[in-house]
């Protein structure tokens, strides 16, 4: 038995907002496969819950009117991956998630649990922020949507406001049209195992492949969120297609990263990796959009 | 809410290995302690707990999922299969399980329930998996005695054999 104090089961998203009202101390539990395993661990034990797994409206992946790929908040990272709409447009996304524990914690797991539990290794977490994605919020007052980088306050915590839960999370189409990306989860075993560092990058090439027109960076584990590397995409936009390129934007990843000592890697191989990574997730962004590093 | 001892309960209608079945449930019971007390599928293990060896795994709706960390109340209109399941009309066990004991993917047998049931996943998809797929697929699974390879010796075997009887009825 878990040590819960109190279980309130929500069909629709209008249900779980007016029982986390009623219940202001409840907290939301999607596939439980974070909040299960804190309430066994001491940590939320006796806990007050708002149950949204049975919210079947917020499942699947579809395009919204402007091309937008919505994804539903309580969609199963099992789905994500075997999604046609995301396998086309984001392929790196799909791949991301499959990293993810084993494939029952990938049928449980969802991708709201993986960013409203604000962890920085979450693998979902640099894919969406390296994609520019969109979170959507639901509360009392309606729905409000912001970008994912303002969605992360600090480790642990986001910005959800009392009563709100997520919804979707929104790839505008502007954000993935012509983009190519690659993640990369670096860590001690090939499954069941948290990443160490996750980085994931995407590029789009001009129309002869031989400019970067644009490249986006993002990291896990290289702060307490997740979190972009500006300088190292300063270093590549504009630039020619080429070694150089690739091994400035790389070695500029440092000016932005502050990763820390943990007993899983120090400060200084999580460093090490992190130039790596980047020289190698961008070099398969570039190959994955048609171009070639040797001119 | 029952206010005098204030445990809370819910009646709740799921299949189990094809029977259907209506039981109340304490909305505290993961799934695997309503498999394991109610009915006495004792092939779901209790092993960590917390989702990470695959002792527990049973197959809800047609997917793999951890019991231990799946409340008993979203087994609610749900179809669950156990290692139970699998057995014949006259107590005969499946194709994957005399694998298992032909292949020595079986030592201790504490992981073997979860185990095969992934397997079972795998198979009913009735395609061609290459061995790095099988492998991904059977990698929420920790067994300390077999050292995995006859696991997957069992898996892969009983893949290839179906996919041939399957051929064979075309013909
Ligand atoms: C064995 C094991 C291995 C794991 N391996 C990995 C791994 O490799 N990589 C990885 O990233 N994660 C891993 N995880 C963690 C976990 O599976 C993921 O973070 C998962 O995405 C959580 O989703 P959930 O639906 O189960 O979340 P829950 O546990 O239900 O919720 C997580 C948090 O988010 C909140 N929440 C959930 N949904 C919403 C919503 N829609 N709106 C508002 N708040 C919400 C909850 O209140 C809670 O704080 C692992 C977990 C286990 C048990
Ligand atoms: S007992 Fe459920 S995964 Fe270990
Ligand atoms: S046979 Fe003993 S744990 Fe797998």
């Amino acid at each position: 038995m878990y040590d819960i104090k109190a279980l309130y089961e929500a069909a629709s998203v209008a249900e779980a907002i007016r029982l986390l009202q009623e219940h202001p101390r409840a907290q939301i539990i999607a596939g439980g496969s974070d909040v299960l395993v804190q309430i066994r661990e001491g940590r939320r034990a006796g806990a007050e819950l708002v149950s949204i797994y049975g919210i079947d409206a917020l499942r699947g992946v579809t395009f919204d009117g402007e091309g937008a790929i919505r994804i539903g908040s309580l969609t199963s990272f099992s789905h994500i991956a075997a999604s046609p709409i995301i396998r086309e447009k984001i392929g790196v996304l799909g791949e991301a998630v499959s990293l993810v524990g084993g494939p029952q914690i990938r049928n449980i797991g969802t991708i709201g649990g993986n960013t409203c539990n604000g962890v920085t290794s979450a693998d979902s977490a640099s894919t969406l922020l390296a994609w520019d994605a969109v979170v959507e919020l639901t509360g009392p007052e309606g729905i409000r949507r912001l970008p994912i980088r303002d969605f992360y306050i600090r480790a642990g915590v986001v910005d959800l406001r009392s009563a709100e839960l997520q919804t979707a999370i929104i790839i505008p189409k502007a954000a993935y049209e012509g983009y190519f990306g690659h993640y990369i989860k670096y860590a001690m075993r090939e499954a069941m195992d948290i990443a160490t560092l996750g980085c994931s990058v995407n590029v789009a090439l001009s129309d002869d492949r031989k400019t970067i027109r644009d490249a986006r960076i993002a990291y896990g584990v290289a702060g307490p969120v997740p979190m972009r590397a500006p300088s190292a995409e300063a270093a590549a936009v504009g630039r020619p297609v080429c070694a150089d390129t690739v091994a400035a934007f790389a070695r500029a990843v440092l000016s932005d990263i502050h990763p820390r000592d943990s007993w899983r890697a120090a400060r200084a191989f999580r460093e090490h990796i992190a130039v790596e990574l980047a020289r190698r997730a961008l070099t398969k962004s570039i190959e994955l959009a048609g171009g070639a590093l040797d001119g | 809410m029952d206010k005098s001892t204030g445990k809370q309960y819910k009646l709740i209608h799921c299949t189990v290995n094809g029977k259907e079945r209506e039981v109340m449930v304490d909305v505290r019971a993961s799934l695997t302690d309503l498999l394991r007390n109610d009915f006495r599928l004792t092939s779901v293990k209790k092993g960590c707990e917390v989702g990470e060896c695959g002792a527990c795994n049973v197959i809800i709706d047609g997917e793999c999922f951890n019991s231990c960390i799946y409340l008993a109340v979203w087994a609610d209109g749900k179809d669950i299969l156990t290692l139970e399941g699998l057995e014949g009309p006259n107590g005969e066990i499946s194709d994957i399980q005399q694998a298992f004991i032909d292949e020595a993917a079986v030592q201790c047998g504490f992981c073997t329930p979860g185990a095969i049931m992934s397997a079972v996943e795998i198979l009913n998809e009735g395609r061609l998996l290459s061995d790095e797929e099988i492998r991904i697929r059977m990698s929420g699974h920790l067994c300390r005695c077999t050292g995995y390879e006859n696991i997957f010796r069992a898996v892969k075997k009983t893949m290839l054999k179906r996919l041939e009887a399957g051929n064979r009825k075309q013909e």
